[in-house]
């Protein structure tokens, strides 16, 4: 019989092997349900795991992928910390886009190639979109205490549909035959791609300029230090004067910006457009990236090119092996819950329980 | 993948405006496009899985039937459950980027991000179906599913004792509105005195939600039900509820063996193998397809015996109608549901009128969602 | 309207209202322990895929139902060990058990979406008129998991667990056992919900079936304030709005649908605050410790 030991520090050397083991674990079970499919195991996680990166376009879709996710997730991790639970991060993300987008929409008659200040506005737009739907919540939690992890997912509901009316009604694209979808996007309203042929755009390497950022935060700040502390000690919080309320309306907000600010990278980015749905649930898969990176933002960054270069595989396996595009949802299940339980060992440690110590002594 | 929602494709095309604006792009010489190296590598890209039933399963009917006839010469991959979003670009470059010749790719929010890779690939040849933009190397095509539609109206307008048609929609774009009203005309043709209810689902695939509609539909005096949403569940209830039922986009009679009178279904088989042939001769051109009945895009499925050979012989006659060009199931006069004229006798809606739709004609019960 | 015409709209509202009822019990049980599973949706799917697949071969409703259910228990299993044992976090366990379960039942079912199968067979009554036993099924469990929580020993611990996971153990309550059988029985009633959408209700399988059934369980156990009759209440209004603005499109009346869809959602907001309002009732009925991860030896 064992049982779980919490350990007095993380261990770094479990914090090192635990996602190896999960990679192990999941490639070994990985091996097994592609052998049943008649592939060899070998060649087919390299086509999962390798063939997506063989070309510089393939990077640049890789790290486009990962944006959103990096960028909703380091948001996230700061909430997590602090035991603010925003789940509602894909509600936040697509109000950034309808805000960007909506700036778009209505500056398009008047921007030209010239017009610089498109950009930064939109970006603007869009963080202000995530932080308006991230502020109900985090007002509802401090005005009248109710949980921020139920209404942040019921607004994260209400978002897309709202989408949908715009985009149905009012935003229509008049040229574009009675179609739910927005006008394309004035070339000024656009980010530019990195490299020229791929998609990957500025957001990325402002998704690694945030995660320093929050890193530094996390670290060097007294701000920082509070948020963690009212997270990690609430009781210690409230004695040494640290504002709970303040907590959660730090959490939320960064959470919101970092989602709306995401949300406008995808429509200025590789949609160019608002449509009915502009995230397949990005929000949703960067609480996992948020968890799988252990609410550290070097970790979520890798999580999140961890998660996209799941997707990119899962397609690649379609493509090369003819593998359903269930198969690759039953694997990354299988990776994500195998990383989550590995994790157990960072903080705790297997100790053995002996029933009756005196009958066993060896 | 957490979404609630599904969106799949829409549909469009012909000569619009808009499309001919792109299509005035100069065509290229017939040799633009040369005899490819054998076997030519052909992708599909679907917005569904593939299933059973339904607009991605006629599509990959389609696929089945372009494999079977040119065997080597060709290889096919697909790539199923494709979102139209973000996604969709990397997986449409993938198969371009990988040697793949000719791209089809079967629903309508493909497009834009199709006419991008087009661009950078102006050597590989790209089908969208029910787009309206083309390109030098960006073909378009749909099927006058409405043509169809007109027809099961005929046949539930026969086949009715109340009058009353029921019919589950998924979202209010032309395309669906253009089959409510051809199915209200067919029907109006033989019963003047012919409703359709339309209930809006609001959703592509909700099999539970599309069974209370048509369970609504009955409960209100419907007795044929049809639907425009991309699951055989309202079939199914027309059998449980003892009602008829007329599919959609596929021969649903398994789902339905004493209810399904016919279907309105897609047959995108011929078309695939004539591009396909087209491509393989060195001969292909960017066309915009929009083909009925008579190009055998569309058609209906086998009658259910119940139907009275006095009714099959009618519907017979009508679809040859069609076929032959005298029949046109928006013809004039023709007055919208307030009962204001929208064209006088004699005179028939145009093309671009027809793919811009966003009215009901007369007969129909509800209201549009704006 | 006659009572003819009221009857059939009664009967698709307890039908559509089923199968979030029943889920939503489930995870009314395992919160109340404290455990939030977010994997309802993925644990409907496979229960719907398992039920189908067992009643499809031949093997009859009962057993398809019950299948469905152990497939809950199979997937809650899973969830119960990783946020129980190993102590990951609740939240994301729960989503990365829906992407698995939707992963699976996609995949294994593939070969069961062009089979069919007839409705379940109502239970006679006379006079023309029957009972669904899995919509009876329902009914009896709400009363059921209200019998358990308000009048129950068992359910006390079990709320005592929720509250104060800390005090209970020690008080000498096997904290741990006491919140994997919750989780289990909430997997059980996920599964089962799958099971009557995909052997009683559509009846069919389709990759996606539940469409979103899973996520406004969830939002119902909220909405009812975790207290079974509220719970019953909340699926029949969840399921009627849905009913009668199909009646009302089929009268012709114009229905704003994007508004009409966000309502379920904003109306859980909204109770959720006047919940919160009132701090007795809050202390009285949310479970206090609910997502917390909790371990003897932390």
């Amino acid at each position: 019989m064992f049982t779980l030991e919490a350990r007095t520090l993380p261990s770094v050397r479990a914090m090192w092997l635990a996602p190896l083991a999960a990679l192990l674990l999941t490639l070994l079970g990985g091996s097994v349900l592609f052998a049943a499919f008649g592939h060899a195991p070998l060649q087919a996680l390299s086509v999962y795991f390798l063939q997506p990166l063989a070309s510089v376009y393939g990077i640049g879709e890789w790290l486009l992928k990962a944006t959103p996710l990096a960028v909703c997730g380091l948001g996230l991790a700061l909430g997590f910390r602090a035991k603010v639970w925003n789940i509602g991060a894909d509600g936040q993300f697509t109000l950034g886009a309808i805000c960007a987008g909506g700036l778009a929409i209505a500056c398009d008659g008047f921007i030209d190639a010239e017009s610089l200040w498109i950009a930064p506005a939109m970006a603007l737009a869009g963080i202000a979109g995530g932080m308006m739907w991230a502020a109900l919540p985090a007002w509802l939690r401090t005005r009248y205490g109710s949980s921020e992890i139920l209404s942040s997912l019921m607004l994260a509901y209400v978002a897309p549909l709202l989408l949908g009316w715009l985009v149905n009604g009012p935003w229509r694209d008049p040229a574009g035959f009675n179609f739910p979808q927005s006008i394309q996007f004035a070339d000024a309203a656009l980010l530019a791609p990195l490299h020229e042929g791929a998609r990957v755009t500025l957001a990325f390497p402002v998704a690694l300029v945030l995660a320093g950022l929050l890193c530094f935060v996390q670290r060097y700040t007294y701000a920082g230090f509070r948020l963690q502390v009212s997270g990690e000690a609430p009781l210690a919080a409230r004695h040494a004067g640290y504002s709970q309320r303040a907590a959660v309306w730090i959490a939320m907000l960064t959470g919101g910006a970092c989602a709306g600010f995401a949300g406008y990278a995808e429509v200025a980015g590789p949609l160019g457009q608002l449509q009915p749905s502009v995230s397949p649930g990005y929000g949703f898969t960067a609480i996992i990236v948020a968890f799988v990176g252990r609410l550290d933002p070097r970790g979520v960054v890798l999580a999140a090119l961890l998660l996209s270069l799941l997707a990119l595989g899962g397609e690649a396996a379609q493509m090369t092996l003819d593998l359903p595009a269930a198969i690759s949802g039953v694997f990354q299940g299988g990776l994500l819950c195998a990383l989550l339980a590995c994790d157990t060992f960072v903080h705790y440690r297997l100790r053995r329980v002996y029933r009756k110590p005196a009958a066993h002594t060896s | 993948m957490f979404s609630p929602r599904r969106r799949q494709l829409l549909q469009f095309a012909a000569a619009t405006p808009l499309a001919a604006a792109f299509a005035s792009v100069p065509r290229p010489a017939r040799a633009a496009f040369p005899k490819p190296e054998l076997p030519l590598k052909v992708g599909y890209v679907y917005v569904s899985p593939i299933g059973d039933a339904g607009w991605t399963y006629q599509h990959d009917l389609g696929r089945k039937a372009v494999e079977a006839s040119f065997g080597d010469k060709v290889m096919i991959k697909v790539i199923e459950s494709v979102s139209e979003g973000a996604d969709a670009e990397r997986v449409i470059r993938e198969f371009a980027s990988s040697g793949y010749g000719l791209v089809f790719a079967t629903s309508f929010g493909y497009m834009n991000p199709l006419l991008r890779v087009a661009k950078q690939f102006p050597k590989g040849i790209f089908e969208h179906a029910t787009g309206y933009r083309q390109a030098p190397n960006v073909g378009i095509y749909a099927a006058r599913y409405y043509e169809a539609r007109y027809l099961t109206g005929i046949l539930a307008g026969r086949m009715s004792k109340s009058g009353v048609a029921g019919y589950v929609a998924a979202f209010p774009i032309p395309e669906v509105v253009m089959g409510i009203n051809a199915f209200m005309l067919g029907m109006k043709s033989v019963n003047p005195q012919a409703q359709v209810k339309v209930i809006w689902v609001n959703a592509w695939f909700d099999p539970g939600k599309e069974r209370e509609a048509a369970a609504t539909l009955v409960a209100q005096g419907a007795d044929v039900l049809t639907q425009h949403t991309d699951s055989t569940a309202v079939v199914q209830t027309a059998e449980d509820k003892g009602a008829y039922a007329i599919g959609y986009h596929s021969d649903m009679s398994k789902y339905g063996p004493k209810a399904h009178l016919s279907a309105a279904t897609h047959h995108w088989e011929g078309y695939y193998r004539r591009v396909v042939q087209q491509v393989l001769d060195g001969s292909w051109a960017p066309d915009n397809v929009w083909g009925g009945i008579k190009d055998g895009m569309v058609g209906l499925a086998p009658l259910h015996p119940a139907v009275p050979a006095e009714v099959g012989a009618l519907v017979a006659t009508k679809k040859q109608d069609i076929i032959d060009g005298r029949l046109l199931p928006f013809q004039g006069p023709l007055f919208d549901q307030a009962g204001r004229q929208v064209i006088g006798a004699g005179a028939k809606l145009t093309d671009d009128e027809l793919l811009k739709m966003n009215y009901y004609v007369e007969g129909v019960v509800g209201q549009m969602p704006k | 309207m006659s009572l003819s015409g009221w009857l059939p709209i009664l009967a698709g509202v307890l039908a559509a209202a089923t199968p979030l009822l029943i889920a939503a019990l489930g995870e009314l049980i395992a919160e109340k322990s404290g455990v939030l599973n977010l994997g309802v949706e993925g644990m409907m799917l496979v229960g719907a895929l398992t039920a189908f697949a067992v009643a499809s071969g031949g093997a009859g409703y009962a057993a398809g139902a019950l299948a469905g259910a152990l497939a809950g228990v199979g997937l809650a299993a899973l969830f119960a060990w990783l946020t129980l044992n190993c102590l990951a976090s609740q939240v994301a366990c729960g989503l990365a058990i829906t992407m698995l379960g939707s992963g699976l039942s996609a995949y294994a079912g593939r070969d069961y979406v062009s089979r069919t199968l007839d409705g379940m067979a109502l239970i006679p009554l006379g006079g023309g008129f029957g009972f669904d036993p899995l919509i009876v099924t329902g009914l009896l469990l709400t009363v059921l998991v209200w019998y358990f929580l308000q009048r129950s020993r068992a359910g006390l611990v079990l709320r005592a667990v929720g509250e104060s996971p800390a005090t209970a153990h020690a008080l000498g309550l096997p904290v741990r056992c006491i919140r994997w059988a919750a989780v289990l029985f909430g997997g059980a009633c996920a599964g089962l919900a799958g099971a009557y959408l995909a052997i009683d209700y559509t009846p069919m399988w389709v990759e996606g079936l539940s469409a979103g059934r899973g996520w406004i369980a969830l939002a119902l156990v909220v909405f009812a304030g975790w207290r079974p009759g509220r719970t019953l209440l909340g699926a029949w209004l969840y399921g009627g709005v849905g009913i009668l603005q199909f009646h009302a499109q089929a009268l012709g009346i114009a229905v704003p649908a994007q508004f009409l869809g966000m309502l379920p959602y904003l109306a859980t907001i909204v109770v959720l605050t006047l919940i919160a309002r009132d701090p007795l009732t809050q202390r009285r009925h949310t479970p206090a410790s609910l997502g917390q991860p909790w371990h003897p030896h932390a």
